[in-house]
């Protein structure tokens, strides 16, 4: 299933829109990643609300996204993970460890505005 | 042939003696009932119940009984064993009162039984071989609806319990407090951390201040459950504090070698009331004209 990456701003937003196969996520994955750098943004939201479940896959695939997005310069935070994703997640032991998350859309541009306040780019 | 012959025979007569022992409890109704209420009103079994009730009760009890001994089906009995135990429960009758009660009527059963026999050994063998099961049993029916009842009626205290132990409050905009008071076990933790995530959501709580004065120790479990709880609230979003860590706790923690450097700590409720407000950029000024009022101003 295609993932719409929508730029906002100095931001990109990639929203979930149905659950995601594992080639689904390597596609966001390698999409994102390449489009940080074409659009010279600051910061990726990615919002999955849609989903109900959070696999170890999904987790590590979103972990590794981070990091990598972080090398090409930009902060990433994961939005709308739903009550019961959480709770079942922590209890599978899967953790998204240094990537940031927050309750949903607002939240997540509010979180990096604040994280991306120093910025030199920022016009 | 022959064996199935004496059987048909020793089954035809066990029919009849059960008939003969239905009879002659249905004659003596009247003088065995009378004497059954007399000895449970000498044993103080009956406290409590108006003239009225024995006489209803202690006559439905007594053809019940006889019912069971006749046709050899419980339906009845076990409905009736059932609501008694609902109404005993509520009106606050011991499981003594009832199941003494029974024991006394197996007494004067039995005891009519001995009379009625008492030149017949034989008879009186067979008759208890028939009467005895029976009565028992009747008995085990009417003690496990009560036990029943019994856990029935812990099992909902304890839900309410629970419903009522982990309330979630809003104390400012996007902070919300978690007073955790009593024992925590899997259940309850998982309860709590469903709700707690539930109302994150709901208020759009940024920061939540979990006080755990109330809870009286903690094991790895229970720690485990606490650093759950941090991390789920973590992923919706929120930073969780946690206070009200006592000394004993505090010990026990450091012995299990739970990882906490995750969490973030605060001596007590108050301080981490503090703490969060620090975090959401409150500022709390006392001005010295209000009497003591204080007001809050976001900075």
């Amino acid at each position: 299933m295609f993932v719409p990456i929508l730029k906002q701003g100095d931001y990109l937003i990639a929203s979930v829109q149905s659950e995601l196969s594992d080639a689904d996520l390597l596609k966001l994955r390698d999409d994102l990643v390449s489009r940080v750098g074409e659009f010279r943004s600051r910061g990726v939201i990615v919002d999955v609300t849609i989903l109900d479940v959070m696999d170890s896959f999904a987790t590590r695939t979103l972990r590794s996204m981070a990091h990598m997005i972080m090398l090409r310069g930009a902060k990433t935070v994961i939005v709308g993970i739903q009550p019961e994703v959480a709770f079942s997640m922590v209890q599978l032991g899967l953790k998204l460890e240094s990537v940031a998350t927050a309750l949903d859309l607002e939240e997540g541009m509010a979180l990096l505005d604040r994280q991306t306040e120093g910025d030199t780019r920022r016009g | 042939m022959k064996s199935k012959k004496t059987n048909e025979q020793a089954n035809q007569s066990k029919d009849k003696l059960r008939r003969e022992l239905v009879d002659h409890f249905r004659e003596k109704r009247e003088p065995l009932r009378h004497q059954w209420v007399e000895q449970m009103i000498a044993k103080g079994l009956l406290a409590g119940l108006t003239r009225e009730e024995i006489e209803t009760e202690s006559m439905t009890i007594y053809d019940t009984c006889i019912a069971c001994l006749e046709t050899g089906e419980y339906d009845d009995a076990q409905t009736y064993a059932i609501r008694m135990a609902e109404r005993g429960v509520l009106q606050g009758m011991t499981s003594e009162q009832i199941i003494g009660g029974l024991l006394t009527l197996r007494d004067v059963y039995g005891r009519s039984l001995f009379e009625r026999y008492q030149h017949d050994i034989e008879g009186l063998s067979s008759a208890l071989d028939i009467y005895e099961p029976v009565a028992n049993k009747i008995l085990s029916i009417v003690a496990l609806a009560f036990v029943a009842e019994r856990e029935k009626v812990v099992r909902q205290q304890q839900e309410a319990i629970q419903e009522l132990s982990t309330p979630v409050l809003q104390v400012r905009d996007q902070m919300l407090i978690l007073p955790i008071i009593g024992v925590i076990d899997t259940h309850r933790a998982r309860q709590l951390t469903e709700q707690l995530l539930r109302t994150i959501r709901t208020s759009r709580a940024k920061v939540v201040v979990m006080d755990i004065t109330g809870v009286p120790g903690v094991d790895s479990k229970v720690a485990n459950h606490l650093v759950q709880t941090v991390d789920a609230s973590q992923l919706m979003g929120a930073t969780v504090i946690v206070t009200g860590i006592s000394p004993e706790i505090a010990q026990t923690l450091v012995t299990l070698g739970v990882d906490l450097t995750k969490m973030n700590t605060v001596g007590d409720l108050q301080g981490g009331i503090e703490e969060a407000d620090h975090l959401l950029g409150y500022k709390v000024v006392r001005i010295e004209s209000s009497n003591g009022f204080i007001r809050k101003e976001k900075v």
